[in-house]
């Protein structure tokens, strides 16, 4: 079944075309992995789909329902969680604040304490800075707080803006281990990420963008052994 | 649990009790000694001397005797002036666009206050009004201004600025000057049309002339007298409560924490399932509420207004605010009491320390003096901290 699904979507930055009519589809269940380099539209696509701006052409459907008109708090009631690029942290509010914000429009505080119980048992670490402000903590630490509190509102399917970006590799180990345990227990996840081989390594398909358009779109264990990704992306000649 | 969360916020209701205290109590000490060692100083050279002459009494007995009242009146009008900061401050937080609207929706909340109670008083009302009734009614006339104050600073946002949301922050600057002159003529356009006068004189009910004395302090020759008129009471206790009630919204509330993430990073805030536009409302409404019961208070106080009462509070609030730091809430309170002291120090005592040269019409200078030695020194204010950069 189809989650969410873009048809020929273009989206304008001004006089700068940045999206030239891409396609996506993400089925439940899956990993969908959007790669290319700096510039090709990734974060682009993903602000497009939450909101954060409207594409000028083209339709984005969530659940069947056409959410390109819709405003991003909207969008993420209809059950899309956003992981921004640079991660969001609220620096000023403390790590227990800034996960409330995620449930913001939750208003059973059972249900709150629930969902922070299940951050926590992902990221114990969070539980340990739980009154420490945002800003304050480590850029691991931070992108961990962003997913625990991407998930308070538990989407149905969670955008992830380059979760890699700035990390010790250990930490990216973890933060892909636990990207593989929210898919297996159910979430749809659609990643962007530059770090292709490791994108690729947990995906079940992939869209490679460049300039703005889709080049190749295939299943991970192809695009793997494609030569133009493998040439540009995955360092091998 | 639920004692627990009482806790916390119980906390939430005395620190800013404890703030507003210590602010008070810090710069009437701080601008008292200044002016005691002044007289001390000035005692026997020829502004002693001058005041001798005219008076009989020495320049640093004058000076302490009129020292409780001066006190006083400072913290008066600094509250009136903290709770307009704070309508300054709110939205520049959120926006970070400084809405020189605002000292025309305090005159708007002046007006509509005012003109309740000359309704009432025409109707007879208040001059048979028993003393509970007429605090009724002021309280009454508070909350009118404060609804129309806030409901005109949520339609200014709607029509004025968020259309412009995205342009250059020049543009909306420009577009709130332009509403504050509309609104100034607004209001002298209807009081026109309606009353054929624009000055307004709050009527005199209840008890809020008079004084309450608690008796009188021996010195020397002369004896301090020590008392409070129940208009300052009224407006200091009134401001107190609005800023604890302020404080709870923006630090205990969901709400409050709303309007905090959305002026800490509005796009994230959005992808929290945040209506932000909906909190910036909220944050001109709040903004607003205070700035009409400012208003109100500062007639009660000042007696007279007339369509541009709002120009010179609403301006020395704007220093208020940048002096504590602007976008700090915290920083709006001490500002605008010490900004409110220093002013009525000044124009208390600057005639008689000059020989009469410049007399109490100057104190302006220094409300604006200080925004400029801010503004070159410490442009983040005095709690402010560097917005350059985030976290």
């Amino acid at each position: 079944m189809s989650v969410l699904s873009l048809a020929n979507v273009h989206s304008h930055y001004g006089h700068i075309h940045a999206l030239k009519g891409i396609s996506v589809e993400v089925n439940e269940g899956e990993i969908v992995s959007l790669i290319g380099s700096n510039g090709a539209g990734k974060s682009t696509t993903l602000r497009t789909i939450s909101g954060m701006m409207h594409p000028s052409a083209g339709a984005i459907t969530l659940y069947g329902k056409d959410i390109s008109k819709m405003e991003p708090h909207a969008i993420v009631l209809a059950g899309l969680g956003h992981v921004p690029e640079g991660r969001g942290i609220f620096p000023k509010l403390t790590v227990k604040e800034n996960l409330e914000m995620g449930a913001f429009t939750v208003t059973d505080h059972r249900l709150i304490q629930e969902r922070m119980e299940y951050g926590f048992s992902l990221f114990p670490r969070l539980k340990e800075r739980l009154s420490q402000y945002g800003g304050t903590l480590s850029g691991g630490e931070q992108q961990m707080l962003a997913i625990a509190r991407g998930l308070m509102l538990d989407p149905g399917i969670l955008m992830l803006d380059e979760p890699s970006m700035g990390l010790a590799p250990v930490l990216v180990e973890l933060i892909f281990d636990i990207i593989k345990t929210l898919n297996d227990k159910g979430t749809t996840i659609l990643l962007v990420e530059q770090n292709a081989l490791m994108a690729l390594s947990i995906a079940h398909r992939g869209y490679v963008l460049q300039t703005g358009e889709i080049v190749v779109s295939d299943t991970a264990e192809n695009l793997k052994k494609n030569p133009l990704v493998q040439k540009a992306y995955l360092g091998m000649d | 649990m639920n004692r627990f969360l009482q806790s916390i916020n119980a906390r939430e209701l005395i620190r800013p009790l404890g703030q507003m205290v210590v602010f008070s109590l810090g710069s009437a000490i701080v601008l008292s000694s200044i002016v005691l060692t002044l007289a001390l100083g000035l005692d026997q050279t020829a502004v002693g001397l001058a005041l001798q002459d005219k008076y009989n009494v020495s320049l640093y007995t004058y000076t302490l005797v009129n020292l409780p009242q001066v006190v006083i009146d400072g913290l008066t009008i600094g509250f009136v002036y903290a709770a307009i900061a704070l309508g300054y401050t709110m939205v520049y937080g959120v926006l970070e666009f400084i809405n020189f609207a605002h000292s025309e929706i305090f005159a708007v909340g002046a007006f509509v206050g005012v003109e309740i109670l000359i309704a009432l008083d025409h109707s007879g009302l208040l001059r048979s009004a028993s003393l509970g009734m007429s605090y009724v009614l002021l309280t009454f006339a508070i909350i009118s201004g404060m609804v129309a104050a806030g409901a005109l600073a949520v339609t200014v946002e709607r029509v004025a600025y968020r259309p412009l949301r995205g342009a250059s922050r020049l543009v909306p600057l420009i577009s709130a000057i332009g509403v504050s002159f509309l609104l100034q003529d607004l209001i002298r356009l209807v009081e026109g049309l309606t009353t054929g006068d624009f000055n307004r004189i709050f009527p005199s009910f209840g008890n809020f002339d008079q004084r309450l004395n608690f008796g009188k302090l021996a010195l020397g020759e002369t004896t301090i007298n020590l008392g409070i008129s129940i208009k300052s009471i009224i407006v200091i206790v009134a401001a107190m409560l609005m800023l604890m009630g302020l404080n709870y919204l923006v630090n205990a509330t969901r709400i409050g924490k709303a309007i905090r993430a959305v002026a800490q990073d509005r796009p994230t805030a959005s992808l929290m399932g945040i209506n932000v536009n909906r909190i910036i409302s909220i944050t001109f409404l709040v903004g607003g509420l205070l700035g009409g019961a400012a208003g109100v208070l500062y007639a009660l106080k000042f007696t007279r207004i007339d369509p541009f009462v709002g120009f010179f509070p609403g301006l020395k609030a704007f220093a208020a605010a940048v002096l504590g730091g602007i976008g700090n809430l915290t920083g709006a309170l001490l500002g605008g009491i010490v900004l409110g002291m220093l002013e009525t120090f000044a124009g208390s005592y600057m005639g008689v320390f000059t020989m009469g040269a410049a007399g109490s019409e100057y104190k302006d200078i220094f409300a604006f003096s200080i925004l400029i030695l801010v503004l070159i020194f410490r442009p983040q204010g005095l709690m402010g901290e560097n917005v350059g950069q985030k976290a």
